[in-house]
Protein backbone atom coordinates (compact mmCIF):
# COMPACT_ATOMS: atom_id res chain seq x y z
CA UNK A 1 0.00 0.00 0.00
CA UNK A 2 0.99 3.60 -0.83
CA UNK A 3 1.88 5.82 2.18
CA UNK A 4 -0.71 7.90 1.60
CA UNK A 5 -2.86 4.98 3.02
CA UNK A 6 -1.07 5.08 6.20
CA UNK A 7 -2.20 8.51 6.61
CA UNK A 8 -6.02 7.16 6.53
CA UNK A 9 -5.83 4.46 8.54
CA UNK A 10 -6.66 4.31 12.09
CA UNK A 11 -6.97 1.73 15.16
CA UNK A 12 -10.79 0.62 15.83
CA UNK A 13 -10.38 -1.92 18.72
CA UNK A 14 -12.74 -2.20 21.28
CA UNK A 15 -12.08 0.54 24.23
CA UNK A 16 -8.85 1.73 22.54
CA UNK A 17 -8.53 5.42 23.59
CA UNK A 18 -9.91 7.84 20.04
CA UNK A 19 -7.74 10.46 21.40
CA UNK A 20 -4.57 7.79 20.54
CA UNK A 21 -6.32 5.54 17.92
CA UNK A 22 -4.36 7.48 15.13
CA UNK A 23 -1.65 7.56 13.72
CA UNK A 24 -0.50 3.65 13.67
CA UNK A 25 3.04 4.15 13.98
CA UNK A 26 4.96 2.16 11.31
CA UNK A 27 7.75 -0.60 12.67
CA UNK A 28 10.10 -2.91 11.44
CA UNK A 29 9.63 -1.34 7.52
CA UNK A 30 10.14 -2.10 4.38
CA UNK A 31 9.18 0.48 1.69
CA UNK A 32 9.74 0.27 -2.53
CA UNK A 33 8.91 2.97 -4.76
CA UNK A 34 6.97 2.48 -7.93
CA UNK A 35 6.16 5.35 -10.79
CA UNK A 36 3.21 6.60 -10.62
CA UNK A 37 2.08 9.74 -12.75
CA UNK A 38 1.92 13.43 -11.83
CA UNK A 39 -0.86 15.33 -11.83
CA UNK A 40 -0.33 18.78 -10.21
CA UNK A 41 -4.26 19.46 -10.13
CA UNK A 42 -4.86 16.19 -8.33
CA UNK A 43 -2.28 16.81 -5.92
CA UNK A 44 -3.78 19.84 -5.37
CA UNK A 45 -6.92 18.45 -4.68
CA UNK A 46 -5.54 15.11 -2.25
CA UNK A 47 -3.34 17.47 -0.04
CA UNK A 48 -6.82 18.94 1.91
CA UNK A 49 -8.14 15.08 2.18
CA UNK A 50 -4.21 14.80 3.95
CA UNK A 51 -3.53 14.56 7.38
CA UNK A 52 -0.50 17.10 7.14
CA UNK A 53 1.19 16.43 10.59
CA UNK A 54 1.42 12.84 10.16
CA UNK A 55 2.52 12.90 6.35
CA UNK A 56 5.74 15.28 7.69
CA UNK A 57 6.34 13.09 10.47
CA UNK A 58 6.00 10.17 8.76
CA UNK A 59 7.86 10.50 5.86
CA UNK A 60 10.56 12.25 8.00
CA UNK A 61 10.73 9.18 10.39
CA UNK A 62 11.19 6.74 7.69
CA UNK A 63 13.35 8.98 5.84
CA UNK A 64 11.90 9.42 2.95
CA UNK A 65 11.64 13.14 2.27
CA UNK A 66 11.87 16.13 4.36
CA UNK A 67 8.38 17.62 3.98
CA UNK A 68 7.76 21.42 5.33
CA UNK A 69 5.95 21.52 8.91
CA UNK A 70 3.54 24.05 8.06
CA UNK A 71 1.39 23.52 4.71
CA UNK A 72 3.00 26.52 2.41
CA UNK A 73 0.73 28.92 1.14
CA UNK A 74 2.13 28.78 -1.86
CA UNK A 75 2.47 25.44 -3.46
CA UNK A 76 5.36 25.39 -6.09
CA UNK A 77 5.94 22.10 -8.75
CA UNK A 78 8.69 21.36 -6.43
CA UNK A 79 6.78 21.18 -3.36
CA UNK A 80 4.09 19.54 -5.12
CA UNK A 81 6.10 16.63 -6.91
CA UNK A 82 7.45 16.06 -3.26
CA UNK A 83 4.47 15.12 -1.62
CA UNK A 84 3.13 12.94 -4.91
CA UNK A 85 7.04 11.32 -4.14
CA UNK A 86 5.56 10.72 -0.84
CA UNK A 87 1.86 10.04 -0.91
CA UNK A 88 1.69 8.22 -3.77
CA UNK A 89 5.28 6.61 -5.31
CA UNK A 90 6.49 5.49 -1.82
CA UNK A 91 4.58 2.08 -0.81
CA UNK A 92 5.05 0.02 2.36
CA UNK A 93 5.86 -3.81 1.54
CA UNK A 94 5.70 -5.15 4.87
CA UNK A 95 5.80 -3.68 8.20
CA UNK A 96 3.97 -3.38 11.47
CA UNK A 97 1.33 -1.11 12.45
CA UNK A 98 1.24 -0.43 16.02
CA UNK A 99 -2.10 1.66 17.96
CA UNK A 100 -0.14 3.99 20.38
CA UNK A 101 -3.48 3.52 22.27
CA UNK A 102 -4.07 0.02 23.17
CA UNK A 103 -1.01 -1.80 21.82
CA UNK A 104 -2.88 -3.58 18.60
CA UNK A 105 -0.38 -4.72 16.32
CA UNK A 106 -1.71 -4.83 11.93
CA UNK A 107 0.65 -6.32 10.31
CA UNK A 108 1.06 -5.22 6.58
CA UNK A 109 2.20 -8.36 4.42
CA UNK A 110 2.48 -7.85 0.41
CA UNK A 111 1.39 -4.63 0.92
CA UNK A 112 -1.79 -5.64 2.18
CA UNK A 113 -2.59 -4.35 5.70
CA UNK A 114 -4.65 -6.90 8.00
CA UNK A 115 -7.00 -4.35 9.95
CA UNK A 116 -9.28 -7.19 10.78
CA UNK A 117 -9.95 -7.73 14.44
CA UNK A 118 -11.14 -10.81 16.08
CA UNK A 119 -14.49 -10.76 17.06
CA UNK A 120 -13.56 -9.89 20.93
CA UNK A 121 -11.73 -7.27 19.84
CA UNK A 122 -14.74 -4.82 18.34
CA UNK B 1 -25.33 1.25 -25.08
CA UNK B 2 -22.43 0.02 -26.49
CA UNK B 3 -19.59 -1.00 -23.75
CA UNK B 4 -16.89 1.07 -24.78
CA UNK B 5 -14.15 1.29 -22.27
CA UNK B 6 -11.57 -2.09 -21.87
CA UNK B 7 -12.91 -4.59 -19.15
CA UNK B 8 -9.58 -5.15 -17.32
CA UNK B 9 -7.72 -8.51 -17.74
CA UNK B 10 -8.14 -11.01 -15.10
CA UNK B 11 -5.71 -13.51 -17.15
CA UNK B 12 -3.25 -13.42 -14.10
CA UNK B 13 -6.15 -15.12 -11.91
CA UNK B 14 -6.43 -18.86 -12.29
CA UNK B 15 -9.80 -21.48 -12.33
CA UNK B 16 -8.31 -21.98 -8.66
CA UNK B 17 -8.25 -18.70 -7.45
CA UNK B 18 -11.87 -18.43 -7.75
CA UNK B 19 -12.21 -20.96 -5.43
CA UNK B 20 -11.46 -18.68 -3.09
CA UNK B 21 -12.17 -15.21 -4.63
CA UNK B 22 -16.19 -14.11 -6.57
CA UNK B 23 -15.83 -14.63 -10.03
CA UNK B 24 -16.81 -11.99 -12.03
CA UNK B 25 -20.43 -12.33 -13.15
CA UNK B 26 -23.57 -10.21 -14.20
CA UNK B 27 -23.65 -8.44 -11.64
CA UNK B 28 -20.49 -7.48 -11.80
CA UNK B 29 -20.34 -6.61 -16.04
CA UNK B 30 -23.90 -4.49 -14.91
CA UNK B 31 -21.62 -2.63 -12.44
CA UNK B 32 -19.01 -1.79 -14.69
CA UNK B 33 -21.62 -0.71 -17.70
CA UNK B 34 -23.64 1.18 -15.11
CA UNK B 35 -20.32 3.49 -14.08
CA UNK B 36 -19.30 3.55 -17.43
CA UNK B 37 -22.76 5.21 -17.87
CA UNK B 38 -22.55 7.14 -15.73
CA UNK B 39 -19.17 8.65 -16.09
CA UNK B 40 -20.11 12.18 -16.95
CA UNK B 41 -21.43 12.45 -14.15
CA UNK B 42 -18.79 11.11 -12.05
CA UNK B 43 -16.47 13.29 -13.60
CA UNK B 44 -18.58 16.74 -12.90
CA UNK B 45 -18.64 15.58 -8.79
CA UNK B 46 -14.84 16.15 -8.95
CA UNK B 47 -13.81 12.77 -7.16
CA UNK B 48 -10.64 12.38 -5.28
CA UNK B 49 -10.90 9.23 -3.61
CA UNK B 50 -12.98 6.30 -4.19
CA UNK B 51 -13.48 3.31 -1.37
CA UNK B 52 -14.76 -0.59 -2.89
CA UNK B 53 -16.05 -2.55 0.68
CA UNK B 54 -15.75 -5.97 -0.70
CA UNK B 55 -13.69 -6.19 -3.74
CA UNK B 56 -13.30 -9.48 -4.41
CA UNK B 57 -10.79 -9.54 -8.05
CA UNK B 58 -10.86 -5.63 -7.96
CA UNK B 59 -12.09 -5.36 -11.13
CA UNK B 60 -14.04 -2.91 -10.39
CA UNK B 61 -12.37 -0.54 -8.90
CA UNK B 62 -9.22 -1.44 -11.82
CA UNK B 63 -12.07 -0.40 -14.07
CA UNK B 64 -13.39 2.88 -12.42
CA UNK B 65 -9.81 3.82 -11.93
CA UNK B 66 -8.79 3.26 -15.73
CA UNK B 67 -12.24 4.50 -17.09
CA UNK B 68 -11.13 7.28 -15.09
CA UNK B 69 -7.49 8.08 -16.31
CA UNK B 70 -8.84 7.29 -19.68
CA UNK B 71 -10.72 10.85 -19.56
CA UNK B 72 -7.81 12.23 -17.69
CA UNK B 73 -8.76 12.03 -14.22
CA UNK B 74 -6.74 11.29 -11.80
CA UNK B 75 -8.00 8.58 -8.71
CA UNK B 76 -7.28 7.28 -5.69
CA UNK B 77 -8.43 4.23 -4.96
CA UNK B 78 -9.20 2.20 -1.96
CA UNK B 79 -10.68 -1.43 -1.52
CA UNK B 80 -11.49 -3.41 1.36
CA UNK B 81 -12.32 -7.04 1.71
CA UNK B 82 -12.60 -9.40 4.67
CA UNK B 83 -11.28 -12.12 2.67
CA UNK B 84 -7.33 -11.95 2.06
CA UNK B 85 -7.39 -13.83 -1.19
CA UNK B 86 -9.40 -11.04 -2.52
CA UNK B 87 -6.96 -8.37 -0.94
CA UNK B 88 -4.30 -10.35 -2.98
CA UNK B 89 -6.21 -10.73 -6.28
CA UNK B 90 -7.14 -7.04 -6.17
CA UNK B 91 -3.60 -5.58 -5.64
CA UNK B 92 -2.84 -8.53 -8.79
CA UNK B 93 -5.38 -7.17 -10.90
CA UNK B 94 -4.83 -3.56 -10.57
CA UNK B 95 -1.08 -4.39 -11.02
CA UNK B 96 -2.44 -6.27 -14.51
CA UNK B 97 -3.64 -3.38 -15.65
CA UNK B 98 -0.83 -1.02 -14.85
CA UNK B 99 -2.58 0.67 -12.27
CA UNK B 100 -2.77 1.28 -8.95
CA UNK B 101 -5.15 0.36 -6.06
CA UNK B 102 -5.00 -0.21 -2.09
CA UNK B 103 -6.42 -2.97 -0.64
CA UNK B 104 -7.14 -3.44 2.87
CA UNK B 105 -7.89 -6.68 4.74
CA UNK B 106 -11.04 -5.47 6.99
CA UNK B 107 -14.72 -5.78 8.02
CA UNK B 108 -16.28 -3.30 5.82
CA UNK B 109 -14.33 -0.03 6.32
CA UNK B 110 -14.03 0.68 10.10
CA UNK B 111 -10.11 1.47 10.06
CA UNK B 112 -10.77 4.31 7.67
CA UNK B 113 -13.20 5.90 10.17
CA UNK B 114 -13.75 8.93 11.78
CA UNK B 115 -9.95 9.51 10.18
CA UNK B 116 -12.04 9.78 6.67
CA UNK B 117 -15.54 10.85 7.81
CA UNK B 118 -17.27 12.54 4.79
CA UNK B 119 -13.70 11.55 2.63
CA UNK B 120 -15.14 9.26 0.42
CA UNK B 121 -16.02 10.98 -2.97
CA UNK B 122 -16.86 7.37 -4.92
CA UNK B 123 -18.30 4.60 -2.89
CA UNK B 124 -18.77 1.39 -4.33
CA UNK B 125 -20.93 -1.82 -2.71
CA UNK B 126 -21.56 -5.00 -4.57
CA UNK B 127 -22.86 -6.46 -1.97
CA UNK B 128 -24.03 -10.16 -0.81
CA UNK B 129 -27.33 -9.86 -1.96
CA UNK B 130 -28.44 -13.13 -2.29
CA UNK B 131 -31.20 -14.21 -0.01
CA UNK B 132 -29.98 -16.69 2.62
CA UNK B 133 -30.11 -17.98 6.00
CA UNK B 134 -28.86 -15.34 8.37
CA UNK B 135 -26.46 -18.11 9.88
CA UNK B 136 -25.18 -18.27 6.39
CA UNK B 137 -23.51 -14.21 6.69
CA UNK B 138 -20.20 -13.38 8.58
CA UNK B 139 -17.84 -16.09 7.17
CA UNK B 140 -14.53 -14.48 6.01
CA UNK B 141 -14.34 -17.10 3.11
CA UNK B 142 -16.15 -17.24 -0.42
CA UNK B 143 -19.54 -17.14 0.98
CA UNK B 144 -18.81 -13.56 2.49
CA UNK B 145 -19.68 -12.66 -1.18
CA UNK B 146 -23.07 -13.58 -1.84
CA UNK B 147 -24.85 -14.60 1.37
CA UNK B 148 -27.17 -11.66 2.88
CA UNK B 149 -29.67 -13.68 5.05
CA UNK B 150 -33.40 -12.20 5.12
CA UNK B 151 -33.83 -10.00 1.84
CA UNK B 152 -30.35 -10.52 1.08
CA UNK B 153 -30.41 -7.04 2.60
CA UNK B 154 -28.26 -7.94 6.46
CA UNK B 155 -25.28 -6.75 5.42
CA UNK B 156 -26.19 -3.79 3.07
CA UNK B 157 -28.26 -2.46 5.73
CA UNK B 158 -25.37 -2.40 7.83
CA UNK B 159 -23.64 -0.15 5.10
CA UNK B 160 -26.22 2.05 4.51
CA UNK B 161 -26.58 3.14 7.97
CA UNK B 162 -22.45 4.38 7.73
CA UNK B 163 -23.03 6.47 4.50
CA UNK B 164 -23.64 9.21 6.33
CA UNK B 165 -20.25 9.24 7.86
CA UNK B 166 -18.28 7.64 5.06
CA UNK B 167 -19.51 10.25 1.64
CA UNK B 168 -18.18 13.49 0.99
CA UNK B 169 -20.71 16.43 0.27
CA UNK B 170 -20.11 15.71 -3.58
CA UNK B 171 -19.57 11.61 -3.09
CA UNK B 172 -21.55 9.28 -5.01
CA UNK B 173 -22.69 5.61 -3.71
CA UNK B 174 -23.12 3.38 -5.99
CA UNK B 175 -25.03 0.36 -4.83
CA UNK B 176 -25.89 -3.39 -7.01
CA UNK B 177 -29.27 -4.76 -6.01
CA UNK B 178 -31.61 -7.88 -6.59
CA UNK B 179 -35.43 -7.47 -6.54
CA UNK B 180 -35.86 -9.68 -3.41
CA UNK B 181 -33.15 -6.87 -1.70
CA UNK B 182 -36.37 -4.67 -2.28
CA UNK B 183 -34.16 -1.41 -4.04
CA UNK B 184 -37.21 1.03 -4.09
CA UNK B 185 -37.79 0.65 -0.47
CA UNK B 186 -33.95 1.16 0.14
CA UNK B 187 -34.03 4.60 -1.55
CA UNK B 188 -37.09 5.58 0.53
CA UNK B 189 -34.87 4.68 3.14
CA UNK B 190 -31.72 7.13 1.84
CA UNK B 191 -34.11 9.96 0.85
CA UNK B 192 -36.08 9.84 4.21
CA UNK B 193 -33.51 9.49 6.62
CA UNK B 194 -30.47 10.82 5.17
CA UNK B 195 -32.11 13.42 2.29
CA UNK B 196 -30.01 11.35 -0.10
CA UNK B 197 -31.39 11.67 -3.81
CA UNK B 198 -31.01 8.22 -5.74
CA UNK B 199 -31.23 7.21 -9.59
CA UNK B 200 -31.67 3.58 -10.99
CA UNK B 201 -28.38 3.64 -12.93
CA UNK B 202 -29.08 0.31 -15.27
CA UNK B 203 -31.08 -2.67 -14.78
CA UNK B 204 -30.87 -6.14 -16.27
CA UNK B 205 -32.30 -9.12 -15.91
CA UNK B 206 -29.81 -12.07 -15.46
CA UNK B 207 -31.44 -15.32 -15.23
CA UNK B 208 -33.44 -15.38 -12.37
CA UNK B 209 -31.68 -12.03 -10.77
CA UNK B 210 -33.35 -9.10 -11.30
CA UNK B 211 -30.45 -6.63 -11.23
CA UNK B 212 -30.15 -3.15 -10.48
CA UNK B 213 -27.44 -0.54 -9.81
CA UNK B 214 -28.68 1.98 -7.67
CA UNK B 215 -26.86 5.28 -6.94
CA UNK B 216 -27.37 8.18 -4.28
CA UNK B 217 -25.68 11.54 -3.98
CA UNK B 218 -26.92 14.74 -2.20
CA UNK B 219 -28.96 17.16 -4.08
CA UNK B 220 -26.66 20.02 -5.58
Amino acid sequence: MRLITHNMLQCHAKGCDPSQSYPLELKEVQLESLDAEYSEDFIRRLIPKLDWNVLVHTAFALGVAELPKELPDVQDEAFLRKVHQVALETRVKEAQMVCNGCGHVYPIKDGVPNMLLQDNEV
Amino acid sequence: MLNMHPTPTLSHLKPADYQHVYEPAEDTFLFLDALEADVNFIISRSPVVSLEIGCGTGIITTFLQTLLTSHGIPLLSLTTDINPQACKATAATALSNRTSVDAIRTDLAFPLFPRMENGIDILLFNPPYVVTESEEVGSTGIEAAWAGGKDGREVVDRVLRLIPRMLSKNGIFYLVTIRENKPQEIMEYMSTTYNLRSDVVLSRKAGTEGLSILKFYYPA
